[in-house]
């Protein structure tokens, strides 16, 4: 799991003067699934449009599978699902995927295949126009999956899913990536990038801002403390350790600091007339390196 | 491209509104090419239903319209107005519509290059425009020889070379009001203001621009090159009757030539193909 299937150096989008994707170095290698994490409106998907060659860059250069990006040597080997399915909607799933076969020049038996891989084959023969979203998801999954790509790029493949169709969508992209299929995946949902991903980049404002394995992103070390009034408590830690280290979460202040700065804030907070009731080591969850990073904190109650 | 070709005939011919504009025009190629000049010819005391068909020698004229040997007249003469306006939409939708469902995207990023998968779409309508021109040719036939029986005249065939000169025509007229819509749904990448923005070119700015052409020198120069001229002027060149000739279509025209026409036509058609594909191949697909 180590070879670099996708590497971007400094690849920049501009539309206009807004920079939609600014100076982004990530690497997904060979094997791996790859979460490509960010708000809505981050740059996620004009990053991956730019890799399947849709969108051209203004800036930088991104090689995927050896190629640049677009070009039909790449092309035929990745699979696909790029913001949505767009199929032809007076077509059954099945022509649907007939059709990119011809184009592929592949025959039914991979359509057949991949129809069965999604578990759309009971409802293959029906007009895509009258698919649920999680069957026209899956039916984007299955185009991806047609020529049996070396790298399947998906974007946020669980928008717009109920629950049971999220996690139908989730154990696929597992079931795939236990096959060794490297999958780069984006998505704007914390929990189902660590549910399903091996490395993560974090994408915020067209910028990347952290890119590494769950663990790694989650190791950083953090200090949970109780008080009250909380509101008070929140003001002192920011002033002790500054603003943007300082979260709530579930009632508590998460401080993002290292041990041997804890002694001083709680001093600073009883000082403070803060009762602290509770302090104990914080086992971040991506979501709070994620607010972290992004800036895109909660508010403190008042 | 071969690839391509077969991808988009496979699609083009399932979709319901290939077959529908594709039966609107035999429909009415039959209606106005046949019936209303039969019925003219037939209508009551044999004077037509106007006054200006009142003589004899207009009815016969009528009557010699609809016969075997002037269908390669027919075949054309409804192309350069209403036949054109529908091979318009079908190719504004043909890529206008890709757009809008997002195929396009799925089909750009499935391997082939954009200006492969462009030439299998063109390439497809293509074939179906020549088939369409077969069967109308064939529906044309039909109806001429039902005349003819109807009415015992003798059958006399046209002649094959004519025959050929006016699919030929017809495919070159058809083709450009094709490549028309295609640039348009290319360049607005939606079906529905392409096709508006064609029908409203076809249909009631060039007919705007002639009749201001009449009253202006320079305005005329630029409608006589139109792509509405060219294809009228062509179908004029075989035969066809203009709108004030008994048994006319509008549209139809003897502006131009029958060479400069075509090669006006050709040029358009080459035009119109070259600035889809660099727009096809050069433009995001950020939508």
């Amino acid at each position: 799991m180590t070879e670099p299937i996708v590497t971007t150096n400094r690849l920049t989008k501009h539309y206009g003067e807004r920079a939609a994707v600014d100076q982004v170095s990530l690497t997904v290698r060979r094997g791996e699934v790859y979460g490509f994490l960010g708000p809505n409106g981050a740059g996620k998907t004009t990053t991956l449009r730019m890799l399947v060659g849709l969108v051209r860059p203004t800036g930088g250069t991104a090689q995927v599978l050896g190629h640049p990006p677009g070009s039909p040597a790449t092309l035929t080997r990745i699979g696909a699902l790029i913001e949505g399915p767009g199929f032809y909607p007076y077509l059954s799933g099945r022509d649907n995927l007939r059709v990119l076969a011809r184009y592929t020049g592949l025959d039914d038996v991979a359509v057949a295949a991949a129809l069965e891989l999604v578990d759309l084959t009971g409802r293959a023969g029906d007009k895509f126009r009258s698919y649920s979203l999680g069957m026209k998801q899956r039916l984007g999954v299955a185009a991806a999956l047609l020529d049996e790509p070396d790298l399947l790029i998906l974007d946020e493949p669980t928008n717009g899913l109920d629950p049971a169709g999220m996690a139908d969508m989730r154990a696929l992209i597992r079931y795939l990536a236990d096959q060794g299929q490297t999958v780069l995946l984006s998505s704007h949902l914390l929990g189902e990038v660590e549910q399903i991903c091996d490395r993560v980049g974090v994408i915020s404002q067209g910028r990347l801002l952290a890119e590494s394995t769950v663990a790694e992103l989650r190791g950083q070390r953090s200090v949970l403390v109780r008080g009250d009034p909380l509101k008070v408590a929140a003001e002192v830690a920011a002033g002790q350790v500054g603003a943007d280290r300082v979260t709530l979460a579930d009632g508590m202040l998460r401080l993002a600091i290292e041990d041997d700065r804890t002694g001083a804030v709680v001093r600073a907070l009883v000082t403070a007339g803060v009762e602290v009731r509770e302090v104990h080591p914080g086992e971040r969850t991506l979501e709070d390196v994620f607010f972290e990073l992004t800036g895109d904190r909660k508010e403190v109650p008042s | 491209m071969m690839a391509s070709t077969r991808a988009e005939l496979l699609r083009l011919l399932r979709w319901p509104a290939v077959w529908v504009l594709g039966g609107l025009w035999l429909a009415l190629n039959l209606i106005f090419g046949y019936l209303f000049t039969y019925l003219s010819y037939r209508s009551e005391d044999g004077a037509g239903f106007t006054e200006q068909v009142a003589d004899a020698a207009t009815s016969q004229t009528l009557l010699a319209q609809v016969l075997p040997d002037q269908v390669p007249v027919v075949l054309v003469e409804g192309l350069p107005m209403f036949g054109g306006a529908l091979l318009l939409i079908m190719g504004a939708l043909t890529i206008g519509s890709g757009y809008g469902w997002g195929s396009w995207k799925t089909v750009f990023t499935a391997g082939p290059r954009r200006l492969t998968a462009l030439t299998g779409t063109l390439a497809a309508l293509g074939l179906i425009l020549v088939g369409l021109m077969l069967a109308t040719l064939v529906l044309d036939v039909g109806a001429s020889l039902t005349v003819a029986a109807v009415e015992s005249q003798p059958v006399h065939w046209p002649g094959l070379l004519d025959t050929v000169r006016s699919v030929g025509a017809g495919t070159l007229i058809g083709g450009m009001w094709m490549a028309a819509g295609v640039l348009l749904g290319t360049l607005v990448r939606g079906p529905a203001l392409s096709v508006g923005l064609g029908l409203v070119w076809a249909l009631v700015v060039e007919n705007l621009l002639r009749g201001v052409a009449s009253l202006l020198g320079p305005v005329e120069a630029v409608t006589d090159v139109l792509p509405g001229t060219a294809a009228g002027s062509l179908a004029g060149a075989l035969g066809g009757l203009t709108e004030g000739e008994v048994g006319g279509t509008p549209g139809v025209n003897t502006v131009l030539g029958g060479g400069v026409a075509t090669a006006l036509l050709a040029g358009y058609v080459l035009v119109f193909i070259l600035v889809s594909g660099w727009l096809t191949a050069r433009r995001d697909l950020a939508g």
